[in-house]
């Protein structure tokens, strides 16, 4: 076994890795879908936004790794920063580690909901790194708003087709509505890595996101015919490094190879 | 067919067929099929499934069951007569580099 990396956690180095960790993980449960999705269509587009959101991490966990190193502390690659970090080092919201529904492999309409509301967040994300004070953030944020662009597109067209569809797709989708909604409040909590990037042009602040976030999921839902749920009191914490209890159970099996063979590529 | 085979295939979603631009100023290709409930579907899943690996700029998509096909049978009698008929070809003159894809 390979023992874990200690991390640099300037404020920038988090700001990048929370964008970066909520594509790995959401990579990592959309490809459990693979080989099980309700249709072989679906099935390789599901595939796709996962290769997609992995891809999108590679840049933005080198990025973090060239940040730790210029803060003074170790740089560490893609894979290091992928594969080697305990638990409390990832990053990423809560939200992306839930597994995917109730059954194995998991329930479509809860799937293609958390997409959604990853895809809103993630586009409205892009369009504001375009203009990062990092060049390299702005670059990567280029290339990614297209795919972003896509899968809320796609991920929009099954709501509608789910909400306004039979009685069991609308009460399922209603019902996994009901169990993400719970994990939103976190996604646009203020915390001082925020401020510290809206403060350097970084970035901007997740919270600042939530107007054009909320519009935009209103939109969708309404005409899916599902009602925006309220807001509860809970808040999860996987931005600080709190995961729930399902984000062990996905690092074991995403980092086991490295782990056992430190090192191996392709 | 059973009463449950039937039903198995009226319930499936209509089979689609899937043309490919490579890119502008070429002709959509025939690339494949695929189901899809409706069009807009249709469109989408043919981007997922057959542009992945930078194959295309556009997509047509064409409900399977819309095209109209010759019969087999009748291969011989439309398409063997234009075996000898080597003057249709038009090989004897010269085109102009400008004209592409001819």
């Amino acid at each position: 076994m390979t023992a874990s990396i200690t991390l640099t956690k300037t404020a920038d180095v988090q700001y990048l890795l929370r964008l970066g960790d909520t594509g790995l993980i959401l990579g990592q449960r959309l490809g459990e879908w693979c080989g099980h999705a309700p249709v072989l269509e679906e099935d390789i587009a599901l595939a796709n936004m996962a290769l997609d959101q992995i891809g999108q991490a590679r840049a933005l966990l080198t990025r973090a790794g060239e940040l730790e190193a210029a803060a003074g502390g170790t740089a560490h690659d893609e894979d290091q920063l992928a594969f080697l970090r305990d638990e409390r080092d990832y990053f990423n919201p809560t939200l992306v580690e839930l597994p995917n529904g109730p059954a194995q492999p998991g329930d479509f309409a809860f799937t293609v909901l958390r997409n959604l509301m990853v895809a809103t967040l993630q586009k409205a994300l892009w369009e504001r790194l375009l203009s990062s004070s990092d060049s390299e953030l702005a670059a990567i944020a280029g290339k990614a708003l297209k795919e972003s662009r896509y899968h809320q597109q796609h991920a929009a067209d099954w709501v509608v087709r789910l909400g306004d569809g039979t009685d069991e797709s609308h009460a399922r989708c209603a019902t996994a509505l009901a169990q993400l909604w719970r994990y939103v409040p976190e996604l646009f909590e203020a915390d001082a890595v925020d401020d510290a990037a809206a403060a350097s042009g970084l970035g901007p602040r997740w919270a600042d996101l939530q107007p054009q976030w909320l519009a935009e999921m209103a939109e969708v839902l309404g005409e899916a015919g599902l009602a925006l749920p309220a807001s509860g009191a809970f808040r999860s914490t996987g931005k600080h490094g709190l995961h729930s209890e399902h984000m062990g159970f996905l690092l074991a099996e995403m980092q086991s190879l490295q782990r056992s063979f430190p090192g191996g590529v392709w | 067919m059973t009463d449950t085979d039937s039903n198995a295939v009226q319930n499936e979603w209509p089979l689609w067929e899937v043309f490919v631009r490579s890119r502008a100023g070429l002709d959509h290709k025939h690339c494949g099929s695929l189901h899809a409930s409706d069009a807009k579907m249709a469109i989408q899943m043919g981007r997922d499934v057959y542009t992945r690996r930078q194959e295309g700029c556009s997509i047509w998509v064409v409900r399977a069951d819309q095209i109209v096909a010759s019969d087999p049978a009748d291969k011989d009698a439309y398409f063997d007569p234009m075996e000898d008929k080597v003057y249709r070809h038009p090989t004897f003159y010269k085109l102009p580099a400008e004209v592409d894809h001819m």
